[in-house]
């Protein structure tokens, strides 16, 4: 699996090794040779897994309490928030713990787009990583179906409502997906039993994720391929353990904050009243992590090609590694990338906030704009940037910026020829 | 030359092994898809009876069918008219008022924006019909869709008078 070979200490251990090498598994999360500059926005990886952990734990505990029938649904979450001892806490974990586990993934993916950790040889990470990303949607889509408020039950027509813009089969796929002619009883408990497979298949996308992830080792703020191990790396354990904790600390902080101290903030109060399939809310919107793509969607003025911009703004981030055709890796070393990826972060955050707003008069102008510039940020400035772009020198080590550029002979040796 | 003759011989086995295969996973993956579509429970509620005896000109009931709500409107004259004025050359979905209400003071229309699914709200709109407050989407006195992004009119289901107070949809 990796470069570096490993044989336990103990004889049982061997013994066991040699006929199940968990160890030599389990060796992968302490000797792992990592570069030692990695800065705390590679923390998140960590983070993202102890958020999958309790989406899952709480997943569970929610699950033995909960009821999927259209009838029972919405009193059963209300039984659980009353009655049930500490119901309301796990209820609270989990909804918000959603909310968590995305804002961690979009500063994890952003720190993959500022230090192009997606570009050879890492293309399968980030790939894998798209995977995940569609499937969390999915799942969290999924998810806040199941309490059957208002907001529930219109936010499913409104999406599953998506692929009846699809030509020709459109109508028989929605009814297919809805067991029905609208979202009714068997919507919920197909979205139910989905919401519950889901996790365990990104726990395995995670896995492979991970494994990828130890097959070229970890990227870095500076961008550079490293060797491994060497002067430019540290062991796993105990050095980056720690500060994944320590990140993980802080990052509860602030988890704890919204569960404890406002854990209704980020969702809708019209989820608080029982779905009515006769009455859609005045303002319909999903939650707050997918806001971008639903500014984009409306955008687009027809029903078909607003669904397609809205696939494409997810699918433009899979083909990303061969857009992105400059060599240089890190954004420290491209001064033009780097404020094009500013630029780009403006505009997600634009995106999101319209995608909040009525579609109409300026929110609509300004949807509109923010499209086409996302779209121009991927398709067109990226390819050009890579071309054309003046970039920096890079360094030949990690070690070469601090200690003045004589890390070692060899490498001087090298810089010399070149 | 034998050999050759073995090969092709090899060759027609696999193909239809594969062919056969590829027929037997299909048969059996076809329940595992089919037990998503509308199960017989659902397509039993297919019909509904309402009482509109009730229903005043200018008023309109909404009830429930298939899951989804239907729009019974008994138009006024000034409504009539309206819809019957507008050119067809001016609908994104040209359809004839007379084609959409066989009785012209009865309108039985699917309350289901054609956009998205959202429910559209009565007596609002530029035009005087209904309003859709989750994409703004606009339709007329017909329900024809006049403005944003609906691509189609809303729909009208099968529907007829069993007697002058009650209407049978489905």
């Amino acid at each position: 699996m990796s470069d570096h070979e490993y044989t336990p200490k103990s004889k049982f251990g061997k013994w066991f090794n040699d006929r199940l090498p968990l160890l030599t598994l389990s060796n992968h999360l302490t000797e792992y040779p990592t570069p030692k500059n990695l800065n705390y926005w590679w923390t998140f990886g960590g983070i993202l897994t102890f958020c999958l952990i309790t989406q899952i734990v709480t997943g569970l505990i929610l699950a033995m309490h909960y009821v999927a029938s259209a009838d029972l649904a919405f009193g059963s979450v209300e039984h659980i928030m009353r009655d049930v001892n500490y119901g309301w806490l796990m209820r609270y974990v989990h909804a918000n713990g959603a909310s968590m586990f995305f804002l961690a993934v979009y500063i994890h993916i952003f720190r993959a787009l500022y230090y192009g950790s997606y570009k050879a040889p890492r293309e399968m990470i980030w790939i894998i990583g798209m995977i995940i990303y569609f499937l969390m949607m999915a799942t969290a889509f999924m998810g806040y179906v199941l309490p059957w408020g208002q907001m529930s039950f219109w936010g499913a027509t409104v999406i599953t409502n998506l692929f009846s813009a699809i030509p020709f089969v459109g109508e028989s796929i929605t009814n297919w997906l809805w067991g029905g002619y609208a979202v009714d009883n068997p919507t919920l408990t197909r979205f139910y039993s989905l919401h519950y497979l889901f996790p365990f298949l990104i726990f395995g996308l995670v896995i492979l994720h991970i494994w990828a992830l130890h097959v070229p080792g970890n990227n870095n703020p500076i961008g550079i391929d490293i060797k491994k191990p060497s002067k430019d790396t540290v062991p796993f354990h105990p050095y980056i353990v720690i500060k994944d904790l320590f990140a993980l600390l802080i990052f509860l902080i602030i988890f704890a904050f919204f569960v404890f101290y406002s854990p209704n903030i980020l969702g809708h109060a019209d989820n608080y009243i029982e779905a009515n399939p006769l009455v859609t809310p005045a303002h319909i919107v999903p939650e707050w992590y997918l806001l971008p793509f639903y500014a984009i969607l409306r955008s687009v003025p027809d029903k078909l090609f607003g669904v397609i911009a809205m696939f494409a703004a997810i699918f433009v981030l899979v083909i990303l590694p061969w857009l992105d055709t400059s060599k240089v890796r890190s954004a420290i070393f491209r001064p033009l990338y780097k404020q094009f990826y500013w630029f780009l972060v403006a505009d997600v955050l634009i995106l999101g906030y319209v995608g909040a707003m009525p579609a109409e008069g300026l929110y609509l102008l300004v949807a509109r704009v923010a499209t086409a510039y996302y779209f121009l940020h991927f398709l067109v400035i990226l390819p050009i940037l890579g071309a054309k772009e003046k970039t920096l020198d890079v360094p030949l080590s990690l070690t070469e910026p601090i200690l003045g550029g004589v890390p070692n002979e060899a490498i001087l040796r090298k810089k010399k020829e070149i | 030359m034998e050999e050759d003759k073995k090969t092709e011989r090899r060759d027609f086995i696999f193909t239809a092994s594969y062919a056969l295969g590829a027929v037997g996973v299909g048969a059996v993956v076809w329940p595992l898809i089919d037990q998503m579509n509308p199960d017989a429970s659902v397509k039993a509620l297919a019909s509904t009876e309402v009482d509109i005896s009730g229903v005043e000109k200018g008023q309109s009931i909404t009830v429930l069918w298939r899951g989804k709500p239907v729009f019974i409107r008994r138009r006024t004259e000034e409504e009539i008219i309206k819809a019957k004025n507008v050119k067809l050359e001016d609908l994104p979905h040209p359809e004839t008022d007379e084609d959409r209400a066989k009785n012209p003071e009865w309108l039985v229309m699917l309350g289901v924006c054609t956009h998205l699914g959202c429910v559209p709200l009565g007596d609002k709109g530029e035009y005087g019909g209904w309003f859709c407050p989750c994409h703004g989407s606009h339709y007329d006195t017909s329900g024809r869709i006049r403005k944003g992004p609906a691509p189609t009119n809303m729909e009208i289901p099968k529907y007829e008078f069993v007697n002058s107070n009650t209407i049978k949809i489905g």
